[in-house]
């Protein structure tokens, strides 16, 4: 969003304060600041992770959008950029960091591997898309995804935000009490363990011995 | 290409009779070695017959005839062809080899990957556990009578991709509809999850010593990784501390392990091709290399000349653009955050336009075929290498050099701080640069030639002392000399041909193994492949520079500050994807 969509232009400025006073609504500015100072999690997990710092030098430039800043603490960022195969070995440590972000936040699938499991789908130690676990904002084909690939999600990214308003965000809404997007922390077990589903786990794999012995 | 030089020359039947017997598998080369005598006969390769460097360390799961076996490739480090020695045993649980630990230090970790993904059992090593899963997962992925969730068939293609409008996804074939298996009965609720750290910090216990007038200095355990700025991706590091000097370490990976090995006897020989570009992520090029060179020498067939000559391009670009991001990484680990980087990035944006241009990806390349490469280069590309070559990069060079190799930091952070000795290196299975800076000059393009570097005049490079000045100054005199080969290569590549082969979506590959190596910019990268004379591989292992280099990665760090662990890491120039796989 540029500045002169920033402003309302129904409501008349005086000629002589023109250049001094801009008359918006509260979203308008609220969501201009937070979309133009996006700060990712600087956490590489695999291929995805070298487009990014190629993103981020002199030929693409992430700075352009706001989006130079890389947190190596999860406590300082907005985004987590997902950028690689996610393990199961990885998925506990991933979705801790997760849950240590503040709101607001967002999560970007960075090619093929985070979106879905990609060419490594059918590995044993392979999550098929960081979805199962998080909220994914936007996703991001490719693989991997080149720079220009990335920025395009990034100014999706940017689109989400400009939609948000301060009345409906989660992370303001009294009821939620500042846990709405708590993620129970994956276990590894003889597999992975996703908390959520261990009834499920349980009487499938208790339902099939049954089964078996009858 | 010289074919598998002969080991038959070094006679160990002789030396050990009714011990070791010769290998009569057609295409097998080597010796098979009796279990019990396994020590005393490496031993014996070590010191009599001076193979002082033992490279790689797998099984292979042998599941019709019963057996598995370890094999074992030892060289020297003067150069010239190796030793294949193997040992066999019947495929009954507990499978038990005796460790070589105490001979070969270097297959230390190598062994605990075999133990993870094999359930071969080292006995006498000292820290026997899983490596790349975690302690705790349900079986030895990589046997053949194992299946992952997602199975479908034993070989690709499978059935299920022919486009028949019968296409059933993965995740419905699977009784939890994701990529998850359980053993029966199985308890979620009951599982208690940490079994695991507890085994990794009591093999750091041997650290905590009490002191002999009964005090005890508390030690503590940190834990550097898997989300660290400095660790080059998903590395970890359990970094027992005595103050703020390192008392202990041991690396943990396997948080990038994307079951590269058990995906590629699955796939057809080609359909590995893009699968090896993402191990080295940096080199995809020198990946494709050193996998055609291993298929090849099974396939045992010529490459032709100009793709020869195309290939050695690639891969020293590849090198060049590695060196220069290393050395833009390693000021980062120092401290001197992105403007380094960014001098690095910006010359290796313009050789990943060549190789967009020749191969129609930045990154993930695929573009060498067996027998040569997948499409020529033409004219533009051509000249946009002749003038990175000639016109910038040695330019480039020098001036990073000019910036980096007399600043006062950057000296009195870097000399003298110690890496690596000769000897040490040498006992780990340190291959690549960080070798070559402690004074050993093992380059496999010299030691071991493959491809067309023979033809090329070029120094190996080394440095004496083996701190952390020489393994910065190492790399950028081996861009230097990558360009000499480049700028000869380019003089020479003749016209003809790019693929001796006709173009196939399957190889013939006949009944065999083979041991394709090369010099990758970060050591030695090495595929093992055993065929069957299937479509598919029926052991496919990457012995990955990374992997083996962290072996040493204790030795490198104890009696140093933990400050310094950064930039030790930073030296060994790992990645992850290659070392975890």
């Amino acid at each position: 969003m540029d500045n002169e969509k920033l402003s309302l232009p129904q409501y008349d400025i005086p000629d002589d304060i023109q250049n001094a006073v801009a008359i918006t609504t509260l979203d308008r500015l609220y969501n201009w600041g937070r979309r133009s100072s996006v700060w990712p999690l600087m956490f590489g997990l695999a291929c995805c992770a070298i487009e990014m710092i190629a993103a981020q030098a002199s030929r693409y430039d992430m700075a352009r959008f706001g989006m130079e800043v890389m947190r190596p603490t999860p406590r300082q960022a907005d985004l987590m950029l997902v950028s690689g195969t996610v393990t199961k070995k990885m998925v506990p440590a991933l979705v801790r960091l997760y849950n240590q972000m503040p709101e607001p936040k967002y999560v970007v699938a960075m090619g093929a591997c985070a979106s879905g499991g990609g060419p490594f789908k059918e590995g044993y130690n392979v999550v098929a898309g960081i979805d199962k676990f998080l909220p994914v904002d936007v996703y991001i084909p490719g693989c991997p995804p080149t720079p220009q690939a990335l920025i395009a999600g990034m100014i999706k990214l940017q689109e989400k935000i400009d939609k948000e308003s301060i009345r409906k965000v989660s992370w303001y809404n009294k009821k939620n009490k500042g846990d709405a997007n708590y993620v129970p922390v994956p276990i590894l077990g003889p597999d992975l363990i996703d908390p959520r589903r261990n009834a499920e786990i349980k009487s499938t794999y208790a339902a099939k011995a049954t089964q078996e012995s009858a | 290409m010289a074919a598998p030089a002969s080991t038959l020359t070094i006679d160990l039947v002789a030396r050990f009779p009714g011990i070791v017997t010769a290998e009569t598998r057609p295409n097998f080369a080597g010796f098979i070695v009796e279990k019990d005598a396994l020590v005393e006969v490496a031993t014996a390769i070590r010191d009599e017959f001076g193979f002082d460097l033992l490279t790689a360390v797998t099984g292979v799961d042998y599941h019709p005839e019963n057996k598995m076996e370890v094999v074992y490739h030892a060289y020297k480090t003067t150069g010239g062809p190796g030793l294949v020695f193997r040992v066999q045993v019947p495929r009954v649980d507990p499978v038990e080899v005796p460790s070589l630990i105490e001979v070969y230090p270097s297959a230390d970790l190598q062994e605990r990957e075999a133990w993870d993904l094999l359930g071969i059992k080292f006995t006498g090593h000292p820290d026997l556990r899983r490596i790349l899963m975690w302690e705790g997962y349900e079986g030895h992925p990589l046997r053949k009578d194992w299946q992952e969730p997602f199975y479908e068939e034993d070989f690709k293609p499978f059935k299920s991709r022919w486009p028949d409008g019968k296409h059933v996804s993965a995740e419905d074939k699977t009784p939890l509809k994701d990529n998850l298996k359980f053993p029966q009965d199985f308890d979620p609720e009951k599982w208690i999850p940490d079994e695991a750290d507890k085994l990794l910090y009591s093999s750091l216990e041997r650290y905590t010593v009490k002191s002999e007038d009964g005090m005890s200095t508390d030690r503590i355990v940190v834990n550097m990784g898997p989300q660290h700025p400095s660790t080059h991706g998903v590395f970890r590091a359990a970094i027992t501390l005595d103050g703020e000097t390192i008392a202990g370490l041991k690396p943990v990976v396997g948080y990038l392990h994307r079951n590269h090995d058990k995906i590629g006897e699955r796939n057809t020989y080609l359909q590995n091709m893009p699968f090896t570009d993402r191990l080295d992520y940096f080199n995809s090029m020198s990946n494709n290399l050193g996998y055609a060179i291993a298929v090849e020498k099974l396939m045992k067939i010529q490459v032709a000349e100009r793709a020869e000559y195309i290939r050695v391009i690639m891969a020293e670009l590849s090198r060049v653009q590695n060196h220069l991001v290393f050395v833009g990484m390693l000021l980062n680990d120092l401290g001197a955050m992105y403007t380094p980087a960014l001098y690095a990035f910006e010359e290796r944006e313009l050789i990943l336009d060549i190789f967009e241009e020749v191969s129609g990806a930045r990154m993930m390349c695929n573009y060498l075929r067996f027998g040569g490469v997948v499409r020529d280069i033409q004219p533009t590309a051509m000249q946009k290498i002749k003038n990175l070559v000639f016109d910038r990069l040695q330019a480039k060079t020098d001036e990073m050099e000019r910036f980096l190799s007399e600043n006062e930091v950057l000296v009195s952070r870097l000399k003298g701080v110690r890496v690596v000795d000769a000897e040490t290196a040498i006992k780990f299975g340190v291959t690549g640069p960080v070798l070559r800076a402690a004074g050993v000059p093992y380059d496999l393009r010299r030691a071991d030639p493959y491809s067309v570097y023979d033809r090329f005049d070029f120094d190996v490079c080394t440095r004496q002392n083996g701190d952390m000045m020489d393994n910065y100054l190492i790399r950028i005199d081996e861009i230097r000399q990558s360009l000499r080969i480049l700028e000869q290569a380019i003089k020479q590549i003749p016209e003809g041909p790019i693929n001796s082969q006709k173009p196939a979506y399957q190889v013939r590959v006949p009944a065999g193994e083979a041991y394709g190596r090369i010099e990758s910019p970060k050591g030695e990268l090495a595929f093992y492949l055993v065929s069957n004379g299937k479509p598919n591989p029926w052991r496919y292992h990457v012995r990955p520079a990374s992997f083996v280099n962290i072996t040493c990665l204790e030795q490198m760090c104890i009696g140093t500050k933990i400050a310094d662990f950064v930039a030790l890491l930073g030296m060994l120039d790992i990645v992850m994807g290659e070392l975890d796989r």
